[in-house]
């Protein structure tokens, strides 16, 4: 029997498939990682001794609920970890598990692939010693280990304050946390945020924390570079004419969240530009369906709302899933999901508000500044290749300069190429397209996929 | 609203390698040339091709073409102010066989007189040359001077070439309908531009066969969507461009070091796009491995596809209409029209000028399908310049003809 599928085991897939489990289904749970939790609640291995507390700060009692969660539907569901799904087509998911490839045929799929850092690029990120805030979050989740003796984090976002929060609270010496917002954007926030008192009341507390335990926080802090020559040695930084200068070892940088949207790109569903993300996100409706039929988007995946969100996401996709099907779910359930959602939306604005994305980022880049590390392509590149051709596209500009065309696929450097090529061909950023899904999802080696076993012939890919 | 009107010598559907290199050549013998691109210019089969430069492997019918065109890639920067990465590395054509070796030695006897230098390497030389070779390749057949380029800087060069010798090109400009009558041809885009041009060129490539069957030449064109792939960038080991004799795969290594791939079919997604399927990319990468065995520690970090014509004896169709005076079709090149490509544009201009080609293109003239049934009697064939012939224009015709979007 063909089973449903859920792509993700963070917060959204987890609640997903206890919903599915709950109504006597047996989801099929991939994850790439070895153990579930998503990024936000992410596990360390198994022998780990670290307490949920020090590894999570105030996230503990979500995470350790979350765990729960996911390890009670052990029996109940087929969870694959250490699963990639490099690709997608006709029903069916391509999975690279452990260094082999599988078919794994679905029956309605929930996709719940999270989110990335939104990396905008200053001079000096390549050198080894820059992390992105997520990644020094992993570091510390995943592994118990900090980016560096005396660490910068800087950017702008809440995970901004919060991986602070985690450094500081886990023994790490942070140095300076360096927000490019400004305190006026936070306050101008602020009724935005009162729609949800308790998520800023953290925020608030993680700075007044922060500031209690001595770690500086400078707001409208414009990087200018990271210096070093082997290794990071400090970072530059510029607040309203004044320049600074602070040295450390290692720095995470960082700029919000970005959806990872490959698959659904692969299976078709049709997208449209968000103003708040500045970014083009799958479309879906109040309860996660896509516009492709028995295919459900839920969590940051889709849309940046974060991990409280993702689990309500996760389960009323799941709902969306079994009454697609004909099945009984309680429909007040279901309603007050979709309610709470709403409910969070003039938060999410406020938080854009607060944090607002640097739109002369681009204007401001260097013409040296490399925006594409896997092919090695500056600003200044980028610029001259829409000056000289007329570019005014993204699959163009990476047609004709290579950027996207490395190893990430422009997961990494697709928002800043897109800024780059917006601001150099004078267009708002909305129009100026995006990057073509493509498998595989993630670079997959040949020697998995040239043992996969022979495919028996099948219909072609209704897309 | 008023629609821009432009009155030119020639009209020109479709912008991909062909139609530009078409445009080009038309502006340097002085005609005035309009090209209407539904998309972007050299953004379609001629822009996420293999990338190969080569004439080794065609049928013999091709060759004087090939060999025109290998004239023109030699030229490259100053016709078109790149050097579109071409570089002529060799092409080796590898066997599997002693019957893969022997029908290797036979084309070579056959295209002697085309200057190819094919040279057969076998056995131990090949060992010495090739040592990342897989134990399945017993030889094949290196003509040194064929090679490689980057089809994603070249087809777009050669139109903004064009445009710089003064062919208006207008890009995201489909064709909605092409009226021919005795006065010539109207092509209306949408509610802002019309065109009219006493000479039309069909060069849409997978989408021609409407142009040609609404002026009553249907040929039995069907789109192929060539499966290709990529893996991360690799130490250089490999010069040549290779592929294998009776057909499979065919990769080369890039200058940034990656491993383009090609072989199998990918599937449509749509009429207008494609990409590899799981099983065109499983299979590329077991052949990949089989013929380069040090791939098995490479990543693919892409995968994509395109939409091609083939027509069933997978020649193209090159020439004069036999049904409409002032049409001239270059289209259906069974995914080998890159390497000919500058060469058919050339040919496209002196058929437009001239209404003959300096190089023999017998075998491609679109009434070998007229006599299949189905397909629409074509009157008597005229030679003569096709400006001339226009005046006997009979009946005008108004068909519609699809928007591509």
């Amino acid at each position: 029997m063909t089973l449903p599928v859920i792509v993700g085991a963070g917060p959204a897939g987890v609640r997903a498939a206890q919903a599915l489990a709950a109504h006597g289904l047996r989801p099929v749970l991939v994850d790439e990682a070895p153990r579930a939790g998503g990024q936000v609640y992410r596990r360390p291995p198994a022998h780990f001794r670290r307490s949920p507390a020090e590894l999570y700060g105030s996230e503990a009692a979500r995470a350790v609920a979350l765990h729960a969660a996911a390890d009670a539907l052990a029996d109940r569901i087929d969870h694959r970890p250490d699963s990639l799904v490099w690709n997608a087509q006709g029903g069916v998911l391509d999975v690279l598990q452990r260094g082999r490839i599988e078919r794994l045929p679905y029956d309605g799929l929930i996709v719940a692939t999270g989110a990335t850092d939104r990396v905008l690029p200053v001079p000096g990120w390549t050198l080894p010693g820059v992390t992105t805030l997520g990644g020094a979050q992993v570091a510390l989740k995943f592994q118990g280990c900090a980016i560096g003796e005396r660490v910068v984090l800087m950017g702008s976002g809440p995970l901004l304050y919060l991986v602070a929060y985690q450094y500081a609270k886990a023994g790490a010496r942070v140095v300076a946390v360096l927000d490019s917002a400004r305190l006026a954007d936070q306050v101008a926030a602020l009724p935005l945020m009162l729609t949800r008192p308790a998520i800023l009341m953290k925020g608030a507390w993680y700075v007044a924390w922060l500031r209690a335990h001595g770690v500086p926080i400078v707001r409208d802090a414009r990087p200018l570079r990271i210096v070093g020559g082997e290794r990071v040695e400090g970072v530059e930084f510029e607040q309203g004419d004044r320049l600074q200068a602070i040295e450390c070892d290692a720095v995470g940088i960082g700029h919000a969240l970005r959806s990872e949207t490959q698959l659904p790109d692969l299976l078709g569903c049709r997208f449209a530009f968000d103003e708040l993300q500045r970014a083009h996100l799958p479309l879906r409706d109040a309860a996660g369906r896509s516009s492709v039929p028995g295919l459900y988007l839920a969590g940051d995946g889709a849309g940046i709302l974060g991990a409280d969100a993702a689990e309500w996401a996760g389960e009323r996709a799941a709902l969306a899933l079994l009454e697609d099907r004909g099945l009984p779910v309680d429909a007040a359930r279901a309603r007050a999901l979709e309610q709470r959602l709403a409910g969070l939306r003039p938060f999410r604005r406020g938080l854009e508000r607060a944090f607002p994305f640097p739109i002369d980022w681009a204007a401001r880049a260097d013409d040296e500044l490399i925006v594409c590390r896997c092919e090695h392509l500056s600003a200044g590149q980028l610029r001259r290749t829409v000056r000289e051709t007329g570019a005014d596209d993204i699959n163009r500009l990476k047609a004709l300069s290579r950027v996207g065309m490395g190893r990430c696929q422009g997961r990494m450097c697709g928002v800043a190429a897109t800024e780059i090529l917006a601001q150099a061909c004078g267009r708002p950023v909305g129009e100026v397209g995006r990057l073509r899904g493509q498998a595989p999802i993630k670079p997959v080696p040949l020697s998995a996929l040239s043992s996969a076993p022979s495919a028996v012939p099948e219909p072609e890919a209704a897309a | 609203m008023t629609a821009r009107r432009c009155v030119t010598d020639v009209a020109i559907v479709g912008g991909g390698i062909v139609g530009s290199s078409a445009a080009l050549a038309l502006r340097r013998m002085g005609l005035k040339v309009v090209l209407l691109e539904r998309d972007l210019c050299g953004s379609r089969s001629s822009g996420v091709n293999y990338g190969g430069v080569r004439r080794q492997g065609r049928p013999l019918s091709q060759l004087p073409l090939a060999q025109r065109a290998h004239e023109l890639w030699g030229r490259l920067p100053e016709l078109i102010g790149t050097d579109g990465e071409y570089e002529r590395s060799g092409h080796f054509k590898i066997a599997r066989s002693a019957a893969d070796m022997a029908s290797l030695e036979r084309y070579r006897a056959l295209s002697q007189g085309f200057d190819l230098d094919l040279e057969l390497i076998s056995g131990e030389r090949l060992r010495a040359r090739c040592p990342w070779l897989g134990a399945k390749a017993v030889g094949g057949s290196l003509c040194p001077a064929d090679g490689q380029a980057n089809p994603r800087l070249v087809s777009p060069a050669f139109a903004r070439a064009a445009e710089r010798a003064g062919a208006l090109v207008f890009e995201r400009t489909p064709v909605d309908e092409v009226i021919g009558d005795r006065a010539g041809f109207t092509l209306r885009c949408g509610p802002t531009l019309e065109v009219r041009a006493p000479l039309l060129l069909n060069c849409a490539g997978a989408w021609a066969g409407q142009l040609a069957a609404q002026f009553g030449e249907p040929v039995p064109m069907h789109s192929g969507h060539p499966a290709m792939a990529v893996t991360e960038p690799m130490p250089h080991f490999m010069d040549w461009s290779l592929g294998v004799e009776g057909g499979g795969i065919y990769c080369r290594q890039v200058a940034r070091g990656n491993l383009v791939l090609g072989g199998g079919a990918g599937v449509a997604l749509d009429a207008d796009r494609a990409r590899s399927d799981r099983q065109a990319i499983t299979t590329l990468a077991r052949q990949a491995v089989e013929l380069i065995p040090a791939l098995r520690d490479a990543q693919l970090i892409r995968t994509w596809s395109g939409t091609e014509g083939y027509l069933p004896d997978r020649e193209p169709v090159l020439g004069c209409s036999r049904t409409m005076p002032g049409l001239i079709h270059g289209f259906g090149f069974a995914g080998a029209g890159f390497q000919i490509g500058p060469a058919v544009g050339e040919v496209l201009a002196e058929l437009a000028r001239d209404g003959r080609s300096s190089t023999p293109i017998g075998a491609f003239g679109i009434e070998r399908f007229a006599a299949q049934p189905g397909a629409a009697q074509a009157p008597a064939a005229s030679a003569a310049p096709a400006a001339a012939a226009m005046a006997a224009a009979s009946r005008p015709t108004s068909l519609p003809v699809l928007s591509h979007r």
